[in-house]
């Protein structure tokens, strides 16, 4: 299938000098979530604004739906909905006219139904006839979102959707993303909570520093480079962890009934027969086993970390 | 051609002037009744007629002109100042409209709310003075060219501010001053022979003595060099309003 979205050599060089994104290469097939992880300050935002047309690129070539967005702009963005970062709203214009509003811009025609239906979809149909500025911040940024559907975009830029969301608002904002989904609009994603990728996402790119340093499909991506941690209950406490399991790197925990033994699943040799017949061996005798994966987030952090100094400072991903 | 954009963005504009409309609409009334009392009854009272025409009457085409050009410079700039500075414009921006059809949305609708307001201030006047426009087509036409081409500027004004300051520093340092210097509240040959030189350099003042020859068909110069200026004027504006979009200046990053 063509790629819904095709970036290619992407570049973005701002006035002050700062390079954002430094030649960034990406395909987003039509139907996928993509979760765009990185530090703040990665070039997450610059990238998605250049695809969005708030950013001119300074190198490279951002195609959506097969449309140029600098040849094709018109139909380009037609394809697009953004929802930015910051929360900004009209404050005292009425929910139901911003996003009526949208729809104009997007020069679909008026829909009192197509309007409410998106209202409703994001349980702001009972606000619908309030300003703005008397919503609480996660329903004004449910606001945003519907801005952003109410002319049924095929692909949707969601900039960190849960900042500063409470927990109960992060899973009904998941909810509202499985829906979409569903209704096959491709969505691409940026967070730094890696709990958020993991949760939703089908593929996850990491980006540090202007650089995409890995595109890969979640599970793969978990499997691959994922560490697990074997966690061994014992039969009978133990004060220390003899000296002859000390090659092994384990931990003592639950007042000396467990240990854990953290493998590389990539590895050729887990070490976990080596183990458990050393165990024997030192007659210890073991209850249950059980394997635990590692999360996105050390794999996250240990990808990162590879990368050099970490974060980046960049004065230009505010806007 | 993206119209409902447009229309959208008109609709928005105008919803903003709708909500507000009796401050709109009254605060002009009231600061024309005023300057009717303090000009019309305190002057009119030594200046008997100015060109053949009654002192109250003659100053009604300054009138509407010093509203009408500081309403739509105002308004224009407000209008996308507002989205630039809370963020809003990241939608305009992304939306499949074009810099034209944005343009002439946010104009079009700070031209027609200054429109508005200059046609409530020329029937309150009514109230006060008796007048008859002698050429009704040439008076509308430079009453719609001033609103377009002072929205444009205004349009300027408000792409270029970055805080609340700028945004009113022309209208009030450059507008205002123009307005009372262009002849709004007497006819340049009332000045000395020097100073009508200088008026003469005032933009303002072709644009006032036009829109008061199509009342009164008297003007301090000839109506075709004040159609001219207002072209030319406009031109200037559409030019800049172009350039700005063009390469993306203080919108685009």
């Amino acid at each position: 299938m063509a790629p819904i979205l095709s970036v290619r050599g992407l570049r973005k060089v701002y006035d002050n000098g700062f390079e954002a994104l430094k030649g960034v290469d990406l395909d987003v097939q039509p139907g996928e979530i993509l979760a765009l992880l990185g530090p703040n300050g990665a070039g997450k935002t610059t990238l998605i604004s250049c695809a969005c047309g708030l950013s001119t690129p300074t190198a490279g070539t951002i195609t959506v739906g097969g449309y140029d967005i600098r040849r094709d702009w018109r139909a380009a963005r037609s394809l697009v909905g953004l929802v930015p970062q910051e929360i900004t709203l009209e404050s005292f214009e009425k929910v139901k006219n911003t996003v009526a509003f949208s729809r104009g811009l997007w020069g679909k025609p008026r829909d009192d139904a197509a309007v409410e239906r998106v209202l409703r979809r994001l349980s702001l149909w009972d606000k619908a006839e309030g300003n703005a500025i008397t919503l609480s911040g996660g329903m004004k940024r449910r606001v945003l979102i519907a801005k952003a559907l109410a002319h049924e975009p095929r692909l949707l830029f969601l900039d960190e959707p849960t900042a500063g969301v409470d927990v109960e608002l992060r899973r009904d904002m998941w909810r509202v993303v499985d829906e979409l989904r569903r209704d096959g609009v491709t969505i691409i994603l940026t967070t730094h909570y890696i709990e958020e990728a993991e949760a939703i996402a089908d593929r996850v790119a990491v980006i540090n520093k202007g650089r995409i340093l890995l595109v890969e499909d979640k599970a793969t991506l978990m499997r691959r480079m994922g560490r697990k941690v074997l966690r061994i209950d014992l039969q009978a406490p133990l004060a220390t962890i003899p000296e002859r399991l000390g090659r092994f790197g384990l931990a003592l925990g639950q007042d000396g009934r467990q240990l854990s033994y953290e493998y590389d699943t990539k590895a050729e040799r887990t070490g976990i027969a080596t183990l458990l017949a050393a165990l024997a061996e030192e007659g210890i005798a073991v209850a249950d086993l059980d394997t635990e994966a590692s999360s996105l987030e050390e794999i996250f952090v240990d990808l990162v970390a590879r990368d050099g100094s970490g974060p980046a400072a960049e004065p230009g991903e505010a806007a | 051609m993206n119209w409902r954009a447009v229309w959208a963005i008109f609709r928005q504009e105008m919803g903003r002037f709708f909500r507000t409309f009796w401050q709109s609409l009254v605060a002009p009334v009231i600061s024309t009744s005023l300057y009717f009392v303090v000009f019309g009854a305190a002057i009119g009272g030594r200046i008997q007629e100015v060109e053949g025409v009654s002192y109250g009457a003659f100053i009604v085409p300054g009138l509407i002109m010093l509203s009408v050009m500081t309403q739509a410079t105002s308004n224009a700039a407000f209008g996308i100042y507002m989205p630039k500075f809370v963020g809003t414009v990241y939608e305009v921006l992304s939306a499949p409209v074009s810099a034209f059809e944005a343009v002439l949305g946010y104009v079009g609708a700070a031209a027609a709310k200054a429109l508005a307001i200059g046609v409530v201030i020329l029937l309150t006047s009514t109230l006060f003075v008796d007048l008859r426009i002698q050429n009704v087509p040439a008076m509308v036409a430079f009453l719609v060219l001033t609103c377009l081409s002072f929205a444009l500027l205004g349009f300027i004004i408000g792409i270029w501010a970055r805080n609340f300051d700028q945004l009113q520093l022309i209208p009030l340092l450059v507008i205002t001053p123009l307005v009372f210097l262009g002849g709004t509240f007497y006819s340049v040959s009332m000045l000395p022979p020097a100073w009508q030189d200088v008026a003469l350099l005032n933009p303002v003042m072709y644009l006032v003595s036009g829109f008061r020859w199509s009342f009164f068909g008297v003007a301090d110069v000839p109506v075709a060099v004040s159609l001219l200026a207002i072209a030319l004027f406009g031109g200037l504006c559409l030019l800049g309003v172009w350039l700005i979009f063009r390469t993306g200046w203080r919108l685009r990053r």
